[in-house]
């Protein structure tokens, strides 16, 4: 039996062990903001929190998760938007959105890490995130303008 | 505001039960169900798209699927302009596909610019009705009425009705003819032209947006297909033993494959049906499949690329003829010659192809992220046997399309396991399938020669286009692309006394289809590669030079047919607005201020692609390893009247970033009939660290009618980027992608 926080919430997972957290999170659990890109950790569109840093969920299998805290975007802020969030929006970062989950969960760690990055400590963490519809002069504008909130 | 979560809610129909107020039934008699007016470009038969309810709800349909380009807040933004609503009350409602709403297949970047007036009119008309039901109430004169974010005024005795008010009152009135209802001034618009949000933006940065890949059905089981490695096998037999022993793994099916011609149909192969996702994808992991032979096995890429470059050195079919460039050609003095190629092209959406679907009785319910739910109709009711009225497709949202969505091979998958299971269906494919099965970008081989003249500029100018055609989909053996010579190719905007456009054949070994602008990229490609070889072979500034093509501000006279299937009175192609955005953006862009070469170096081109005019400048650093490094990309935009700025800016910031990875990295290659690329290791596409840093986007104010948005900043730009490596190394690139080429 594998036990894990999700969320904050306990939770128990008895099924295929193998199982990629994604697949949990998205066919099991049902929490969908989560999205699937690529299944080899090359795109960040599944990118998670476990234990406060940011993995790529379709590479970290349930029996890795056991005894771990995952958050999720549905998890990311318990009152209302997160700074990232509201940054995003102030910004208008996305077009179609379906990567932007992935890059405000990358980018709340990276904002975790580092408190005030420059635009190559953005570059370097943000970069296992593509964006195909191409908004990543707007991700980097809203990191900078979140860090500031944060501040 | 949020949308509903799409996977709950009901049947179209059911939305207006609410509404007091509903208006398009009736409306716009003229056009009502006219047949001769029910075809593509015509589009104007307006069933229901607007509805008041009594507390004020204000719900508007959107027809047009949104992939990432704003449509689906655009057109309801402008009827609630007209409509004089409080947009805050607005709530959008995702159309089905239905003949009913007219044309949906959300692609050639015309959603604005074709529906733009209907949907002005159908916010007109509403607005007009509400003044009427208040003046029916007040017994004064509508005249004296006026309108306030979803109020009607009266302002001499200081009266006001809401909107939700008058809904019941406004529904018995009689609909006014289309010439008695009073459009806005320009100035008068509240929301057009102005800065808004998506409309969905709050839900995807919380992630409660629903795309395809989240579309649900109770009791619904999930399908991943193993296709064909090449085009046209089929299964001879398969071993599904150990597949069916994997957890979760509940069955296996063969899905046939598609009849000649193969349009949309899917490409067979065999489904895996399981619990979940990841138990379908292991389950294909472990099967054992024997696939017939197909002729198209022989398809070589590294071959095919040598027989469109002779077929492009030989004379093709004549497109466009000014002059005569045979004589000028014949009189010698300086020629020059050059070939240029870019390679297949994957559009590799973030999301990929998915949907799920539940065949029940002769009918099909599906959800997907397309761009074109009538496609879908025609898709899946032809494969099933059943009438186009009886698929019901819902749209969700669409994590990315660029042209591949408007393709429903996928859905098509999911309607026909479900009627073989007698449950509800997922098809989730795979990056791995997205890649491997696209309706790919063509491959195309240019060349291009001018005699040029005393004054450096040329005399005659031939240029000859050869690539598999779009129209090998839907026309077995097509070889040539007459759909494709209005993207770039047929429409010169240069002022050369002898110029001649030809298209040569090529055949078609894999799904070629629409990538996001289209032909318009290696027409663009080969035109501004080659204009800025001719300026530096005349010793001039590339920029100058490309305003001396150019020439004077005229109409250009197309003798062919208008580009888009537009009427060329109405978009006419006018060399005086192409200008203007090529001087807007040497003027933004510094453009010869800084000095050129030692690895740094600015490049220009300029293109009008979807009616819209686009000079792009691109500044590049090219290190001593050779790498490409883009700091800046200016880009001037003329897409006449604009409903939401901040979203063209983002469009064309986003272009240049699309462009950036078909320029630099990405390439579709096929060896014995299967493509070789698969996941984003091997099919590669910019990140953050060598995307442009900075795109500054210059949008001209303009009165004109609304031209395209979402492609038109991609073609110019490869280019541009080329030229830039040229100032900045003197290294031509002719091929893409620039990866390929030794820079140093």
């Amino acid at each position: 039996m594998i036990q894990f926080k999700l969320n904050g919430a306990e939770r128990t997972y008895d099924g295929d062990p193998d199982m990629p957290l994604l697949w949990y999170l998205r066919d099991v659990a049902g929490f969908t903001g989560t999205k699937f890109g690529c299944g080899m950790s090359l795109c960040g569109a599944c990118t998670v929190h476990q234990n406060g840093d940011a993995v790529r969920s379709c590479s970290v299998s349930m029996k890795e998760v056991n005894g771990t805290s995952i958050t999720t975007i549905e998890g990311i802020s318990a009152n209302g938007l997160h700074p990232v969030q509201k940054a995003w929006m102030e910004i208008k970062v996305p077009q179609c959105g379906y990567c932007q989950v992935g890059q405000i969960m990358q980018a709340i760690a990276l904002l975790n890490q580092k408190h005030n990055p420059t635009d190559r400590d953005i570059d370097t963490a943000m970069s296992g995130n593509i964006c195909r519809c191409g908004t990543y002069q707007r991700i980097r504008a809203a990191i900078h303008q979140a860090a500031k909130e944060l501040a | 505001m949020n949308i509903e979560n799409v996977s709950r809610r009901g049947f179209l129909k059911g939305v207006f039960a609410a509404s007091a107020f509903v208006l398009g039934a009736q409306y716009v008699p003229e056009l009502l169900w006219s047949k001769e007016n029910r075809d593509a470009s015509a589009a104007f038969q307006p069933d229901i798209f607007l509805g008041i309810a009594s507390d004020g709800t204000i719900t508007i349909v959107a027809h047009r699927s949104e992939m990432g380009c704003g449509s689906r807040t655009a057109l309801p933004l402008v009827v609630a302009d007209e409509l004089d609503a409080d947009w805050s009350k607005v709530k959008i409602d995702q159309a089905i596909g239905d003949p009913k709403y007219g044309e949906q297949d959300t692609d050639g970047s015309h959603s604005v610019r074709s529906f733009f007036d209907q949907m002005r009119h159908i916010g007109a008309t509403g607005k007009a009705m509400l003044i009427s039901a208040a003046a029916n109430q007040w017994s004064v004169p509508e005249k004296d009425c006026s309108t306030d974010a979803s109020f009607v005024v009266h302002k001499a005795s200081g009266r006001k009705l809401s909107y939700g008010e008058l809904a019941g009152f406004a529904a018995k009135l009689p609909v006014p003819k289309k010439e008695d209802v009073p459009l806005k001034q320009r100035s008068e618009w509240r929301y057009i032209g102005k800065d808004n949000a998506l409309f969905d933006l709050q839900d995807i940065v919380t992630g409660k947006a629903t795309y395809g890949m989240d579309a649900k059905m109770p009791g619904m089981v999930y399908a991943s297909v193993e296709h064909p490695p090449v085009l046209g096998q089929q299964v001879t037999s398969y071993d599904d033993k150990e597949a069916l022993k994997m957890k979760g793994v509940q069955k296996t099916l063969t899905i046939p494959i598609y009849k000649m011609p193969y349009q949309f149909q899917p490409l067979g192969g065999v489904a895996v049906i399981a619990d979940n996702t990841w138990a379908a994808f292991q389950g294909r992991t472990a099967l054992k499949i024997d696939w017939d032979e197909s002729p198209n096995s022989s398809y070589d890429s590294v071959a095919f690329r040598k027989t469109l470059e002779e077929t492009s050195r030989k004379p093709g079919k004549v497109v466009r003829n000014v002059g005569d460039v045979d004589a000028a050609f014949a009189k010698g003095g300086k020629i020059m010659e050059a070939e240029y190629y870019a390679p297949h092209l994957a559009h590799a959406s973030m999301e990929p192809p998915v949907a799920v679907a539940e065949y029940r009785d002769g009918k099909v319910l599906a959800w997907a992220p397309t761009q074109n739910p009538q496609a879908v109709q025609d898709t899946v009711s032809s494969m099933l046997g059943i009438r186009k009225e009886d698929v019901t497709c819902h749209v969700t949202l669409l994590g990315g399309g660029f042209g591949r969505k408007s393709k429903p091979d996928q859905v098509a998958e999911a309607a026909y396991l479900s009627k073989q299971l007698g449950k509800p269906v997922k098809v989730v494919w795979s990056r791995e399938d997205d890649i491997r099965f696209d309706f790919f970008h063509s491959v195309a081989a240019m060349y291009m020669k001018a005699a040029i003249g005393p004054n450096g500029l040329p005399i005659a100018w031939l240029q000859r286009t050869v690539y598999p055609p779009i129209n090998s989909t839907f026309e077995a053996g097509a070889q040539y692309a007459d759909d494709e010579m209005g993207l770039g190719w047929n429409n010169l905007p240069f002022d050369i006394l002898n110029h001649r456009a030809e298209n040569g054949p090529a055949d078609a070994h894999i799904r070629i289809g629409w990538f996001r602008s289209v032909a318009n990229i290696y027409h663009a490609f080969a035109i501004h590669s080659f204009a800025d070889e001719l300026a530096n072979a005349a010793g001039k500034d590339s920029a100058q030079y490309l305003l001396d093509l150019i020439g004077p501000g005229r109409i250009v006279p197309l003798e062919y047919r208008p580009d888009e299937g537009e009427d060329g009175k109405k978009y006419p192609l006018d060399t005086a607005r192409l200008r203007r955005v090529v001087e807007i953006a040497v003027e933004k862009s510094g453009w010869g201020k800084k000095p050129n070469g030692k690895g740094h170096g600015f490049g220009i081109a300029a293109h009008r692609s979807f009616l819209t005019y686009v000079a792009t400048v691109v500044e590049v650093e090219v290190d001593d390893h050779g790498k490409v490094t883009i700091p800046n990309v200016w880009t001037a935009v003329d897409a006449g009247t604009v409903v939401a700025p901040d979203n063209v800016r983002n469009q064309f910031e986003g272009a240049s970033s699309f462009a950036a990875s078909l320029a630099l990295f990405s390439e579709v290659t096929v060896s014995k009939g299967m493509v070789n690329q698969k996941n984003f290791n091997n099919y590669q596409v910019v990140r953050m660290d060598r995307a442009p840093q900075r795109t500054n986007v210059y949008v001209v104010e303009s009165d004109a009618p609304p031209a395209g948005v979402g492609e038109p900043g991609v073609p110019p730009f490869a280019p541009a980027l080329c030229n830039a490596i040229y100032a900045a190394t003197g290294k031509r690139v002719r091929e893409l992608p620039v990866s390929k080429a030794k820079l140093v």
